[in-house]
């Protein structure tokens, strides 16, 4: 007993003060390999008396598991010391700069429209499109505005041939003519585009965008004309009120026609919309006009309806507070990159109009 | 349209205070621009402190003034005042002011070497007294803290400044104004003054209105005034005029402008004696001149209304009158015309010859036919009472009687349009006021159309007139109905909205440019498409629509490159033109990179943009836009824009004739041309309009769940092969080898030189085999691989390395 007993001290002194993990396994093999000191002793056993065979037997499989457990505990201490130290002199500098990001940007004129067309969605309109070059039919004459007519003065329009049957058009207008003239009432739409007009200055722009509304059924008249614009405004400004006034103005297609303002002030040299004592337009519209109706085979004695057309840059300067409309236009990687909304930022009903 | 309140009270009798009457203008639709005085040339000088006044380095008598204006900085002004010294107030006239004196308009100019902005003025300088010695010295006490503001006080009467629109000529005229506040309850109309004018003699010059194929004139009415005495208009009138943002000019032309702008009614006095004869309103002939009062001279086309005598044309009728016949100080005789020109007629003359006057702005949208005499009763009045002179009998001459408009209306319609209901005895009253006369029959109201009122031809412009006089507010708010017709969007819009922003989730930058643009560079692009010129373009750089969507993007790439921008990514969506007519446009994506990835990073090594990193931008586009990525097939035509050998088109599926999107470098020579500086620059660019509409919804489309657990074995193989051998036929010979075996093909190396004979290069690829049915033993894989190798040795000519 004392023979094993010393060897088992002598081993813990030496595990106690070791530090290679090769050397603890060499004493592993030295105990309990096949001719291991460990596994000698108990070959041994079979040699002795019964009664001291089993004492014996005691004391060895004692000293075996504190050996293996120290030995096992050693070379967890060793490991757990070797992965620290490797960790130590792995350790990076994580401030160092990451790969570059690519972020893309959605432009404000793109965002403002899904937002116009996620709001319009809600209360069951569907989207419409026409083509940027139209014909003076179309663009004018269909829309109750003749040639020789005064009002066609309001729109410098761009032409595309001298006669001036081929043009770009000056407003979303001609979509309502071209959805009335290929379906059948009722008509519920609103077309987002291009727009064109010969004018150029701080506030206008050669090119510019409308969204058109249209919605004609058999008993729509202006109660749902201002409900509908009051929604879309309130819905727009994510604001809960919203000064709005309808204000008597003439457009050729629509009788009567409507010019909406809403209420703002300036707060901090910042416009802040939907109080306050002054007026901003933004948008015309009003009953879709009788010859509109007749000039598309739409029977104006069994339905009516409205019809608007709202400024898209415009409101999104408002939204957004940005100042110059030129510059949506301009393509100055500062200002998309500014301006921009992130790829993800779907507008939608659900997730909310913006962030 | 101008006019001040005092002038609106000529013919309205109220007690609304200036805000109200402002407040209701807007209400009934005659919008308010603005409400103030008008400018006055002397509202530019202001009051001013000296504070601290050195000598001018190069000359001793000159001062150098730093001088307080009100404003953060003081301006420095170069003054001889023998008075100008520390401390002292005095009035500063900046540049751009004009010295009432002399009239001379100052500039920012050197005085001995020293920049002078603007000056400090003398009391002679503002014509306030003789004295010239030195600069007005204001009294502390009463200016020391005014400095900033206006020296002179705006006497003028406020001005409202109305934008009419063009349904509206009935509202050009003050009392048109007037009328239409009082059918809103704004006050009462007055009557007008029954005339006491004495008539003595008759009209002698004869007044022929000729029959023409295209008639420009219907009624001219018109009366002789005798011995008048032409001269400066008194103040009243002066004042009157000025409102409107005009200048007097004599006595007779100011009255007759006056009532224009009172009435509506454009009139036009001629110097009778300088009439040769006769008046003749006809149609010109082309060829014809005159000069006109605008002092240019318009030579005339055939079907052009004029007033002319024996000698010829006088002036275009309603539009502007001629020299010839003008007035002037001297004028003895006045021919006074008012008459009824056809608005086709004007608008078509004044649009061929570019000439805008009020008279014109006026007849283009309707006279009262009706006004002609008074008109001339209310002028000529005027002119008795200022000028003198003798009025004869008025002569009228008509080759047409005026059409009255009558329409039965229905009240109904009012509410079915409006969703509110009014009274019909407030609705009567509204039309009555308005000038319509009512009459009723049964539920039926007939109404005849007052004479000023063009705009007005059927109910609905009824209904219009009551909603708007009785006022908006009154339309109630209905919430709106939800009910969907169809979906929002259609596939094309939902592909838009979703390539859209796949595309600006790749690191590019959405823009929007023009739809027109350069010739010159869309030449480069337009390919085979004819050019869409604009006849009357903003700017000549913006002269044709594009072709294609890149001749913008590039030019503003270039513009960021030349901001000193490096690495860009931009892209468009909106249309390309193919054609003038309506529809020849596509929807397309136009996606420009330049510059270099990884630039100085501390980790990457930093390499150009190229071909493959668009394409792999448009093709995982394509792909999260729903097209399936297996089927998709790359050819190398591309359009010229492009580097002929390092692009790509791509199709949606091998049967498509059209390429959804193209991919590649660009032409180098188009960098040259543009002068592009950057390291690299590839583009691409996809066609939504040539992507084919998925009938089925996801939903159906999904294909049966199916997955193998069975080992699955990779195996490399490099091939020698040609050089102009494409890998996309490589690996789809492979692939054909065994369909259901071969999983995936995946090239990962390419080299050519070094060991690989001329005209050759290697390709290495990495196939993935498993089966679906069982596990694949050493003898199955090895029958594959050979079959793999006699497949692409036999059907492209490669040859296995070994």
């Amino acid at each position: 007993m004392s023979d094993i007993k010393k060897i088992k001290d002598d081993y813990i002194d030496k595990l106690n003060t070791e530090n290679n993990i090769d050397k603890v396994n060499n004493i592993k093999t030295e105990l309990f390999g096949k001719n291991g000191i460990l596994s000698n002793e108990f070959k041994k056993l079979g040699s002795i008396s019964v009664e001291k065979r089993k004492e014996l037997a005691s004391d060895l499989n004692n000293i075996k598991d504190e050996l293996q457990n120290k030995i096992s505990t050693k070379i967890q201490e060793i490991e757990t010391k070797e992965i620290n130290l490797k960790l130590e002199r792995e350790k990076i500098d994580v401030t160092l700069p990451e790969r570059d990001i690519e972020i893309g940007k959605i432009h404000p004129v793109s965002q403002v429209i899904d937002e116009i067309s996620s709001i319009f969605s809600e209360i069951g309109f569907s989207v419409e499109e026409g083509p940027d070059v139209e014909n003076e039919y179309n663009n004018f004459t269909a829309l109750n505005t003749p040639d020789n007519h005064p009002a066609r003065d309001m729109h410098d329009t761009f032409y595309l041939d001298n006669n001036k049957e081929l043009l770009l058009r000056t407003h979303t207008s001609p979509v309502q003519v071209r959805t009335m003239l290929k379906g059948k009432p009722p008509f519920k739409i609103i077309a987002p585009g291009r727009t064109y007009r010969s004018d150029s200055d701080q506030t206008h722009a050669p090119m510019f965008h409308q969204v058109e509304g249209l919605h004609i059924d058999k008993n729509i008249n202006m109660g749902h004309l201002k409900g509908c614009l009051n929604y879309f405004i309130k819905e727009f400004f994510e604001v809960d009120k919203i000064k709005m006034r309808f204000r008597p103005s003439h457009f050729p297609f629509t009788e009567p026609s409507a010019e909406v303002d809403i209420g703002y002030e300036i707060k901090n040299g910042k416009i802040v919309i939907g109080e306050g004592n002054k007026w901003l337009e933004i948008l015309g519209c009003g009953m879709v006009h009788p010859n509109v109706l007749k000039n598309v085979k739409v029977n104006p004695s069994k339905y009516q309806g409205y019809a608007f057309g709202i400024g898209i840059d415009r409101l999104g300067m408002l939204k957004y507070g940005i100042n110059d409309l030129r510059a949506f236009f301009e393509t100055d990687y500062r200002w998309l990159s500014h301006f921009g909304f992130d790829p993800l930022d779907v507008p939608s009903n659900y997730r909310g109009l913006s962030r | 349209m101008k006019f001040t309140i005092d002038w609106l009270k000529n013919h309205l009798d109220t007690k609304f205070n200036n805000n109200q009457i402002i407040d209701k203008l807007t209400n009934i639709g005659l919008e308010v621009e603005s409400f103030e005085s008008s400018t006055s040339e002397l509202d530019t000088f202001i009051v001013a402190k000296i504070i601290n006044a050195k000598t001018h380095p190069n000359a001793d008598r000159l001062k150098l003034c730093d001088v307080d204006i009100g404003g953060d900085k003081t301006i420095e002004v170069v003054c001889g005042a023998p008075n100008a010294k520390n401390g002292l107030l005095t009035v500063y006239a900046p540049p751009g002011s004009i010295i009432p004196k002399n009239q001379m308009k100052l500039s920012v100019s050197k005085i001995r070497g020293v920049t002078s902005y603007g000056m400090l003025c003398s009391e002679s300088e503002l014509l306030l007294s003789n004295e010239s010695d030195g600069i007005i010295d204001l009294k502390n006490n009463k200016y020391a803290n005014k400095i900033g503001e206006k020296y002179f006080k705006n006497t003028s009467e406020k001005v409202i400044d109305l934008s009419i629109t063009p349904n509206r000529p009935d509202c050009l005229g003050v009392r048109g104004i007037a009328r239409d506040l009082s059918a809103a309850g704004a006050g009462k109309l007055k009557i007008n003054k029954k005339s006491n004018l004495k008539y003595r003699g008759n009209q002698n010059i004869n007044v022929t209105i000729k029959k023409e194929k295209v008639q420009g004139c219907t009624t001219f009415g018109s009366c002789l005034i005798k011995g008048v005495t032409n001269k400066e208009s008194p103040k009243w009138l002066k004042d009157k005029i000025k409102s409107l943002g005009q200048k007097p000019i004599s006595a007779i032309v100011d009255i007759t402008n006056y009532v224009m702008f009172d009435l509506n009614r454009p009139l036009h006095a001629y110097d009778a004696d300088k009439i040769d004869n006769e008046i003749i309103v006809r149609s010109s002939s082309k060829g014809e001149s005159f000069e006109a009062l605008d002092n240019k001279k318009y030579i005339l086309e055939n079907d052009m209304c004029v007033i002319s005598d024996r000698s010829g044309v006088l002036g275009l009728g309603g539009i502007i009158g001629g020299t010839r016949s003008g007035t002037e100080y001297s004028t003895k005789n006045i021919l006074l015309e008012s008459a009824y020109f056809l608005p086709r007629s004007i608008r078509k003359t004044s649009k061929h010859l570019n000439i805008d006057t009020d008279a014109k702005f006026r007849f283009e949208r309707g006279v009262d036919p009706l006004s002609i005499e008074e008109g001339l009763i209310k002028a000529s009045e005027l002119i008795k009472q200022i000028c003198g002179g003798e009025i004869s009998n008025l002569d009228v001459k008509k080759i047409e009687n005026y059409k009255k408009t009558i329409i039965n209306f229905d009240p109904f319609l009012f509410e079915k349009t409006t969703g509110f209901n009014v009274e019909n005895k407030e609705l009567i009253k509204i039309l009555e006021k308005l000038g319509f006369n009512v009459s009723k029959n049964k539920k039926i109201l007939k109404l005849l159309v007052p004479s000023w009122r063009p705009d007005i031809t059927q109910s609905i412009d009824i209904v219009e007139e009551i909603v708007r006089i009785k006022g908006y507010e009154h339309i109630n708010t209905s919430e709106p109905v939800k009910t969907r017709l169809k979906p929002t969007l259609n596939y094309y819009q939902k592909l838009f909205h979703f390539l859209q922003r796949s595309v600006a989730s790749k690191g590019y930058l959405e823009t929007v440019t023009w739809s027109f643009t350069d010739s010159k560079i869309n030449q480069l692009f337009k390919e085979n498409d004819q050019e869409i010129p604009i006849v009357n373009p903003i700017s000549s750089d913006l002269n044709v629509l594009r072709n294609s969507i890149f001749p913008n993007l590039i030019f503003y790439l270039k513009k960021n490159l030349d901001r000193g921008f490096k690495d860009i990514s931009l892209f468009e969506i909106g249309p390309a033109f193919k054609g003038k007519n309506p529809g020849d446009q596509l929807t397309v994506i136009g996606a420009v990179k330049a510059g270099k990835v990884s630039r100085l990073s501390w980790n990457d090594k930093e390499r150009n943009v190229d071909t493959f990193d668009v394409k792999k931008d448009v093709i995982q586009s394509l792909c999260e836009a729903g097209i399936y990525k297996d089927d998709i097939v790359i050819d190398d035509k591309t359009p010229s824009y492009y580097h002929p050998g390092k692009s790509g088109g791509v199709y949606q599926n091998k049967n498509e004739k059209n390429a959804l999107a193209y991919f590649g470098e660009i032409h180098p020579n188009i960098i040259k041309k543009l002068d592009i500086n950057t390291e690299s620059l590839v583009i691409f660019e996809i066609c939504l309009d040539y992507i084919k509409e998925s009938k089925q919804k996801i939903k159906d489309l999904k294909s049966e769940y199916k997955f193998s657990d069975f080992q699955k074995s990779e195996r490399d193989f490099a091939f020698i092969i040609n050089k102009n051998f494409k890998s996309q036929e490589l690996v789809n010979i492979i692939k054909s080898v065994d369909n259901k075996l071969i999983k995936s093909v995946r090239v990962f190396d390419v080299f050519e030189g070094e060991n690989i004979p001329e005209g050759k290069k290697s390709i290495a690829v990495n196939v993935t085999i498993q089966s679906e049915e069982k596990t694949l033993n050493e003898n199955d894989l090895d029958n594959i691989n050979k079959l793999i190798i006699s497949s692409v040795e036999s059907k492209s000519g490669a040859k296995i390395r070994s």
